[in-house]
């Protein structure tokens, strides 16, 4: 890719609370190229959503963006742009299509109106051409009737159907970048497929790049490119898709692949990574990932580990790259005591029990 | 794992056929209209007969409210034929008083009322949405008004006047009455804040004012529309009893409290002169409050769950 269409670098967006400060995005630094469909993956609180908010300034107090922070679109850093010229890239050049379609749209005007002021705010074009171009924008994403359908009420439509509404709204100004936050995770599994084939499609159609931001590999795998994934507010690995799932490098993204489920694969239980991801307001030392990850040594809790670079345009976080003989010394992960993973193990072993009693006594 | 060209069709079909008969019924109407009861409709249909007569009194009077009939015959008379509702010790015809007396007392409350709604709503609008230290010094300052009694502040500022002009007692009135809408606001306000279509607004490029008036507004109106109508019920009693101070509207301007202060003087012997206002006022106060909570029934988004959510 010659010229990156958008390029974030030294990425830092933190939150000043009162149990201190929450360094939610802690450094991140990746490009999207023109045209292209990127994927940013982590686990809830591994500051994905976060750093999706951060391209478009949109972290409210007391979250900020970093000094140092740099997001340059189209030739221009978004980090330092007035808000009044942020304004201008916001729905017009970069949009946003959010995880939950309901609370996504206002509940009180119809959708038609909702795209149409999309329309209004961006151009100066009349009521009657904003609303034409609302219902035409419906019969883009593939509503039935958009005509009639541009003057319901949200709690009228379907999630599959709110979902296309919205991203009629993110693209009604044909961006040049769509940054889909979880855009599947509120809908059912059919209709999932549906709405990433649609955004495959209109990316055909509209050449738009998409950042797409989601917990689901599966999702990934359909979708995008090349996949960046976050833990702990950084990203940990970095490489094309394929790569990523026939040899991912970094012990999370292993575990991330291995807690799927896949298809003619016999297993009783879904495998876990154990423990959740630490607050934000305390990484731990060294490698953030060190208390969970299975081939953790001293090195891992003292030292934080680069990006290593592990093959073409594959990155990761992991002092593996330097010492790769301990990937064949797994072990258990430092916190395995009271992990959501233990107590899944035990609830499930004490229920078999308890079903072996009853069966017994019968 | 599935792949969505797979998917797709059979996929697209089945959602074709699930989805359009899913989307039918909904599009009959939201719920809060299969809400409104009959007590909605009974209390609605009284307030606008009340607001009628208030509105045609000229008409519906039989006399001037103000004119004294005959000083010596007509004083103190109980309801007869001629006067209904009989007359007042100043041989003042009490139907012709009522009726004009709804006019004073129903516009001094819904103004005052609407005034209220008004400066709360942009208050704690404003105060909900910039937010950090100017709601705090914004929200301390609500407190210390709340903290000085409404009637000790209502008769201080309206001794002042003597007699009160009616637009001094509306203007009074509604400035110190709304200060808890302004705390409902922007309570409201900092939970539609929360809502991702402010985000989605923002990222779509809508200003701070634009998404104020387009989005937060008219999402927080409901709460404030139902604490009106029920703060109309509660401005009549106020209006009353200000007149039953001698604060209030005052003679010879008839109020239904006005009414009712030249009456409590004499109860025994002339009984009708306050009875009548008293129950107009009951009833219309009740009307209201009925009127109010049919309406927060009917427009709570919470109740309104089911059809939100999802």
């Amino acid at each position: 890719m010659a010229d990156p269409l958008l390029t974030i670098e030294k990425l830092r967006t933190y939150f000043y609370g009162e149990s201190g400060v929450a360094r939610a995005v802690d450094g991140v630094t990746f490009s999207v190229g023109a045209g292209e469909t990127v994927g940013l993956v982590g686990e809830s609180g591994s500051g994905k959503s976060v750093t999706a908010l951060s391209v478009l300034r949109l972290v409210r107090p007391p979250g900020r963006l970093e000094p140092g922070s740099r997001i340059v679109f189209e030739g221009r850093d978004l980090a330092t742009l007035s808000e009044r010229e942020l304004r201008t890239v916001r729905g017009a050049r970069i949009a946003m299509v959010f995880q939950e379609p309901m609370t996504a749209l206002n509940p009180v005007f119809t959708v038609g109106e909702q795209i149409a002021e999309v329309v209004r705010i961006h151009a100066k074009a009349s009521r009657h051409d904003a609303w034409q171009r609302a219902v035409e924008m419906l019969h883009v994403v593939g509503i039935p009737s958009p005509a009639e359908r541009a003057k319901e009420y949200p709690h009228q439509l379907s999630g599959g159907m709110r979902q296309r509404v919205v991203i009629a709204m993110a693209l009604v100004m044909n961006p040049a970048l769509v940054i889909a936050d979880e855009p599947t995770t509120a809908l059912d599994v059919t209709i999932q497929a549906q709405i990433l084939e649609l955004l495959q499609e209109l990316q055909r159609r509209f050449g738009m790049s998409i950042l797409l931001i989601t917990h689901d590999l599966g999702v990934v795998a359909e979708t995008v490119s090349r996949v960046l994934v976050m833990y702990g507010g950084e990203i940990v690995e970095e490489a094309a898709v394929k790569t990523l799932f026939a040899k991912a490098h970094h012990p999370y993204t292993e575990g991330l692949l291995a807690a799927m489920p896949r298809l003619g694969e016999n297993r009783e239980r879904l495998r876990t990574i154990p423990g959740t991801v630490p607050p934000p307001t305390r990484w731990p030392n060294g490698c953030r990932f060190h208390d969970r990850c299975p081939y953790a040594w001293e090195r891992c809790t003292s030292e934080h580990p680069p990006l290593y670079q592990i093959g073409a345009g594959h990155v990761s976080r992991c002092h593996l790259a330097e010492e790769p003989e301990r990937r064949n010394q797994p072990h258990e992960p430092f916190i395995m005591r009271e992990t959501s993973a233990g107590v899944a193990r035990d609830a499930a072993r004490g229920a078999r029990e308890n079903a072996a009693a009853r069966s017994a006594r019968s | 794992m599935p792949s969505p060209t797979h998917v797709s069709e059979p996929a697209e079909r089945l959602a074709a056929s699930l989805m359009v008969p899913a989307t039918a019924p909904a599009a009959s109407f939201p719920s809060g209209r299969r809400r409104l009861t009959g007590a909605f409709w009974c209390s609605l249909a009284l307030i606008g007969l009340l607001c009628l007569i208030a509105i045609f009194a000229t008409q519906l009077a039989p006399y001037a409210p103000n004119a004294q009939l005959d000083i010596v015959g007509l004083k103190s008379q109980p309801p007869s034929a001629a006067h209904p509702l009989g007359t007042d010790q100043y041989s003042r015809d009490l139907l012709s008083r009522m009726l004009f007396g709804a006019r004073i007392s129903l516009s001094v409350a819904m103004l005052a009322v609407l005034l209220s709604a008004t400066v709360g709503t942009a208050y704690g609008l404003v105060a909900g949405y910039v937010g950090g230290r100017i709601d705090a010094v914004m929200m301390r300052l609500l407190d210390a008004c709340l903290a000085i009694p409404r009637v000790l502040l209502l008769v201080a500022v309206l001794a002042l006047w003597s007699p009160v002009p009616l637009t001094a007692l509306i203007l009074v009135i509604g400035l110190t009455g709304w200060f808890e809408v302004s705390r409902l606001v922007r309570a409201e306000v900092l939970s539609v804040m929360q809502r991702e279509y402010i985000v989605a607004a923002r990222g779509l490029g809508a200003s701070g004012p634009g998404i104020v008036w387009r989005h937060v507004l008219p999402n927080v109106l409901n709460p404030v529309i139902v604490s009106a109508t029920l703060g109309v019920g509660n401005v009549i009693l106020l209006e009353a009893g200000l007149s039953y101070l001698g604060i209030g509207a005052r003679a010879p301007t008839a109020s239904w409290g006005s009414i009712f202060f030249d009456g409590s003087d004499a109860f025994q012997a002339t009984w009708w002169i306050a009875l009548f206002p008293g129950l107009a006022i009951i009833v219309t106060v009740l009307a209201f409050n009925v009127f109010g909570s049919a309406l927060r029934d009917a427009l709570d988004p919470h109740q309104l769950a089911g059809d939100r959510a999802r």
